[in-house]
């Protein structure tokens, strides 16, 4: 049989169509197929958090228990200029902590009683973003943000990006400023950034942060945010808490109870 | 031909200057066959078999890392069936290569390898040699 140029053009129509609906119904379907595993894979995903309770550090005044037992836990250096200071958890007045939120009476109450501060691990932290070399990460698995300091090199982006100020740089080399060595966690070396990594390693052990364990009056409360019976979430039902700077939308994990 | 006891004894007294390092070397028994390393004591099973270890065991220890920080698995089975925790510090050196100055440097000195930056952040117990500077 001839083929007419009429007939070949009808055909190279059709089979365009062809391609084009089996193209269309292709991407409907497997959309729906990509979709349904996301919802139904029932992945257990926690999203580690703190509460701390500012009523209890206002009775000890000016009690840094948990920074000390921090500082020995990770070797974190002591440096005498604050401009080389590295620091994980560490104290500050209430009203640079939370400015938006003071009274007339505020700076008063918690005068010599300072706020407890730390990495927030974010749900969304702008850290992570910012980082080129991904040196710094959130688990997927419980929320913490993660430092794998092998990676890092030290362009601080992070640091800029953190609207908490909770990294700090090692401008020089940390280990001679270490008071005692604990041969258990690494150092780290000039160069590096570093923050509060909720004790991760504590954690694989299957214990307690260390700044949790050392808090004698049980301040600090660590847990599970995503479980609703967890201890933290039964005192963020109980009472009023604050986040710091909720407003940049990073939805810190580290609660205040004032 | 009369320069040709002067052109052989210029010859011997090159070649010997030439071979000198041999022979100084040989004569003062400096050029050990294998790097003289202390084993551990204790323990005669390594995490996987002698020679994998001697030619990669860096890239183990590099794996272990990438596992540990990054995707939190912690345990490694090893070939013999025995689980052991991936941890540099906590395995190698504090269950088996507890002298670092005797086994790790000195093959590493030995073989012309570069200190590895390991030990300018891990905490060795004896605190022995950082990496150069």
């Amino acid at each position: 049989m001839k083929i007419t140029r009429k007939h070949f053009l009808q055909l190279s129509g059709l089979g365009l169509l062809a391609v084009v609906g089996k193209k269309a119904v292709r991407a409907i379907t497997g959309a729906a197929e990509t979709a349904a595993p996301v919802a139904s894979r029932g992945k257990t995903t926690h999203r580690l958090g703190m509460v701390i309770d500012l009523a209890k550090c206002r009775q000890e005044k000016g009690c840094d228990a948990c920074a000390k037992a921090c500082n020995a836990a990770h070797n974190i250096p002591q440096f005498a200029d604050r401009a080389h200071e590295v620091k994980w958890i560490w104290n500050q007045p209430f009203e640079t902590v939370f400015p938006l939120v003071q009274t007339d009476y505020t700076r008063q109450a918690y005068a010599g009683s300072p706020i407890p501060l730390l990495c927030n691990h974010c749900a969304n932290p702008p850290c992570v973003r910012v980082c080129p070399t991904q040196a710094t990460w959130k688990r997927e698995d419980d929320g913490i943000v993660m430092m794998d300091w092998h990676r890092c090199i030290g362009c601080r982006y992070c640091m800029a990006a953190c609207p908490y100020g909770s990294r700090s740089f090692n401008w020089q080399d940390p280990r001679p400023a270490i008071a005692s060595l604990n041969p258990d966690f690494p150092t780290r070396t000039k160069g590096v950034v570093e923050k509060c990594n909720f004790c991760e390693e504590r954690l694989a052990r299957g214990q307690r942060p260390a700044c949790v364990e050392a808090c004698k009056d049980k301040a600090l409360v660590f847990g599970d945010l995503a479980d609703p019976n967890s201890e933290p979430r039964q005192l963020l039902r109980a009472r009023f808490a604050l986040q710091r700077e909720p407003e940049l939308g990073t939805s810190p994990s580290v609660y205040y109870l004032v | 031909m009369r320069d040709r006891p002067a052109i052989f004894a210029g010859l011997i007294v090159f070649v010997g200057l030439f071979t000198f390092p041999l022979w100084y070397g040989h004569a003062a028994k400096t050029s050990a066959a294998a790097p003289d390393i202390k084993l551990p004591a204790q323990e005669k099973q390594c995490v996987a078999p002698l020679n994998y270890m001697r030619d990669s065991h860096m890239q183990l220890l590099v794996d272990w890392r990438e596992q540990v920080v990054r995707e939190n698995q912690r345990q490694f089975t090893a070939y013999n069936g025995k689980v052991y925790d991936k941890s540099l510090t906590r395995t190698c050196l504090e269950q088996c290569h507890t002298n670092k100055a005797e086994f790790c440097d000195r093959c590493h000195s030995y073989a012309g390898v570069s200190g590895p930056y390991c030990w300018d952040c891990h905490v060795e117990k004896q605190l022995t040699a950082r990496s150069a500077p």
